[in-house]
């Protein structure tokens, strides 16, 4: 079972953010970063497959350079090498452009099972797993809670989370690209003899020039325009009247602001 | 909240991808496996046995050691890391941890035959047995030299009388590494492995302690005790073995004391910016802001100064001046560290709520062993007027 497991590295949930100059992002400088956390998870699946059935794990990042901490991680989890497409050109495009690179990365290694997390942390887009199922012409599961190779090698029965506690069992034919709920396992440590095994393992790099990608090719199909923090508004009205003449102005302010229907 | 460390001086962009993984993972583990239950084990004097065999699988036992024996052989850095965090948890956790890397898979290693390395090792690193190191006497402690316990020869090995005393781990240790002198040998000292069991060695606990309570401290004594050859470390001679193991765990407790201040100044942190009194958290009060000021600096400049011994070591070039320097300054930042921290919290710090006090009484013990406060000052004085102060 050759099992590809697409990391990224997102900014710590409890980093300080800051916006950019420009407020089209948050500054990357000086905040710690982390694995991001259904990532994880998918990790953690897929070691668990392998070293049920064999095989192998190989590690899938795109980011700059500082994700190398993040795939040497999986590495020392247990993930036999890793491909890691650092490129500045692909910083900040959108999702089908960046997964158009990544499926083609993909698709020259080739794989029986697909893990994506659910979503990132950080933009949150919840698309890399379908898109890439799509592009590279699998099936796809989302929202994963359990992955079951079945015994014939050829199939695979996946738990989806619905909603209100429900779910839902699915069964799809290998190759698969699956998208991971994390919760799904408790993931390992690293150890610090697989840290420093870890050292030994091949990182492939990639450049979008590699992979047969020109500028044209990485036009963006979509930009942020802006990001912000919530705004915060406080903002009090004293209702003035009898109790009754109140609560007929709050019901008319309530239907105004369309909370009561 | 979680521990993230203290970092002012952006010193993680000083470390190795992989010496920031293996900080991470010890982070973790404390987290998650140490800090829950250690107050606990603290108020009824327990050491928590039962996590040394996932310290054995992480590979926190004699990680600088060769994967060969079943180590992860980090590099010194690293195990600088692995003690910090450690120590974040329980001084007598990396104490536990010290004593079997440093002082008993080191030498082990350093002075052991390749029979003896085979037979221990591995098990050491895994956490299937554990070990003590018995240097220190009841009337020998800064002075060594003067050690009673002695070791004669007899047809099939060593006969051993004496005893020690303050060895972290001894009641609960399956080998004691014993520094002894050998009449036969010119009173030269050397080390034997006293295995568990042994005709005539027992390790009477030592109790009624107000520091290190999660951890075992306990004496050795050995009447008529013998010794097979084959247990002798064959390359252990004079008192520059054990003093090569010491320097070891030394070095280890200047990163660990790192980890002890960290955990007191986050603590009086947290509590400063969430503690109101006169309508505003304490935080803000000068008095207060002037303690986190010193706090920050001294932790940073300990950091610095074991980082850097850190690197010498990884280069055979640290002196045991220079671990000198690190352990007595480092240890002493950290309990001064504790006791302003404890002020911050006012009566709260008194209590097991925090882990300030538990670390303060602690940090008294630390202070003390693996040379003394005063013992690496004459060393460093030795070092930089040549002129021995205390031989």
């Amino acid at each position: 079972m050759k099992i590809l497991v697409c990391v990224k590295q997102v900014p710590s949930r409890d980093a300080i953010l800051r916006l950019n100059e420009t407020s089209q992002w948050i500054q990357e400088r000086d905040i710690a970063y982390e694995v991001n956390e259904p990532d994880a998870y998918a990790v953690e699946e897929a070691l668990r497959i392998k070293e049920k059935l064999g095989g192998e794990v190989v590690i899938l990042s795109m980011g700059p350079e500082r994700a190398q901490i993040t795939i040497k991680d999986a590495l020392a989890k247990g993930a036999t090498r890793a491909i890691h497409i650092c490129d500045p050109k692909l910083e900040h495009l959108d999702p089908l452009t960046q997964c158009r690179v990544m499926a083609e990365a993909i698709r020259r290694e080739g794989f029986d099972l697909l893990f994506t997390g659910l979503q990132s942390d950080d933009n949150g887009f919840g698309q890399t797993g379908v898109i890439l199922g799509e592009l590279l012409g699998v099936p796809s599961a989302t929202i994963a809670m359990a992955v079951e190779i079945q015994p014939d090698g050829k199939t695979v029965k996946v738990k989806r989370e619905l909603e209100s506690g429900w779910f839902q069992w699915y069964e799809l034919p290998l190759p698969a690209s699956i998208t991971i709920q994390s919760g799904l396992n408790q993931p390992r440590y690293a150890t610090l003899k697989g840290i420093m095994e870890a050292k030994k393992k091949p990182i492939q790099k990639l450049s979008a020039a590699n992979l047969g990608f020109d500028e044209a090719a990485l036009t963006p199909k979509q930009h942020v325009e802006k990001v912000y923090f919530p705004v915060k508004n406080k903002k009090t009205e004293i209702i003035e009247g009898s109790a009754k003449e109140a609560a007929a102005k709050l019901a008319a302010k309530l239907k105004e602001a369309r909370a009561l229907v | 909240m979680k521990f993230k460390g203290v970092d002012f001086y952006n010193i993680d962009s000083l470390l190795t991808d992989e010496e920031k993984l293996t900080r991470d993972t010890v982070r973790e583990f404390v987290e998650t496996r140490i800090v829950p239950i250690i107050e606990d084990c603290y108020e009824k004097c327990r050491f928590p046995i039962e996590l040394v065999k996932e310290m054995g699988e992480l590979g926190l036992l004699g990680p600088t050691l060769p994967a060969e024996y079943g180590c992860a052989g980090l590099g010194q850095v690293a195990y600088g890391l692995v003690s910090q965090e450690l120590e974040r948890g329980d001084s007598g956790i990396r104490s536990f941890a010290s004593v079997q890397g440093s002082l008993v898979m080191y030498p082990i290693y350093t002075f052991g035959s390749e029979e003896q390395r085979r037979k221990w090792l591995p098990q050491l690193a895994k956490g299937e047995k554990i070990g003590c190191f018995g240097l220190t006497e009841p009337d020998f402690g800064s002075n060594p030299a003067g050690m009673l316990t002695r070791a004669k020869r007899t047809r099939n090995g060593w006969l051993l009388n004496g005893s020690k005393a303050w060895i972290t781990n001894g009641t609960i240790a399956d080998v004691a590494v014993v520094w002894a002198k050998c009449e036969d040998e010119g009173n030269q000292i050397r080390g034997f492995l006293v295995e568990k069991g042994t005709k005539g060695f027992s390790a009477p606990e030592i109790h009624r302690k107000h520091s290190l309570r999660a951890s075992v401290t306990s004496e050795l004594i050995f009447e008529d005790c013998e010794i097979p050859e084959e247990n002798i470390l064959p390359g252990s001679g004079g008192l520059k073995s054990p003093l090569m193991c010491l320097s070891q765990a030394r070095y280890g407790i200047a990163w660990g004391a790192i980890g002890a201040a960290m955990a007191c100044y986050t603590t009086a942190l947290e509590y400063a910016l969430g503690r109101i009194q006169f309508d505003r958290p304490i935080a803000s009060f000068q008095l207060q802001q002037a303690k986190f000021a010193d706090m920050i600096t001294e932790i940073t400049k300990a950091q610095l100064l074991a980082l850097q011994l850190g690197r010498l070591k990884e280069q055979g070039k640290a002196t045991p001046a220079q671990i000198s320097m690190a352990k007595r300054n480092n240890v002493a930042m950290a309990l001064e560290v504790a006791r302003t921290s404890r002020t911050i919290l006012g009566g709260n710090g008194i209590t097991a709520d925090y882990p300030i006090m538990r670390h303060m009484n602690n940090l008294e013990s630390v202070y003390t062993y693996e040379g003394t406060h005063d013992i690496h000052t004459l060393i460093i004085g030795a070092e930089v007027t040549g002129i021995q102060a205390f031989r």
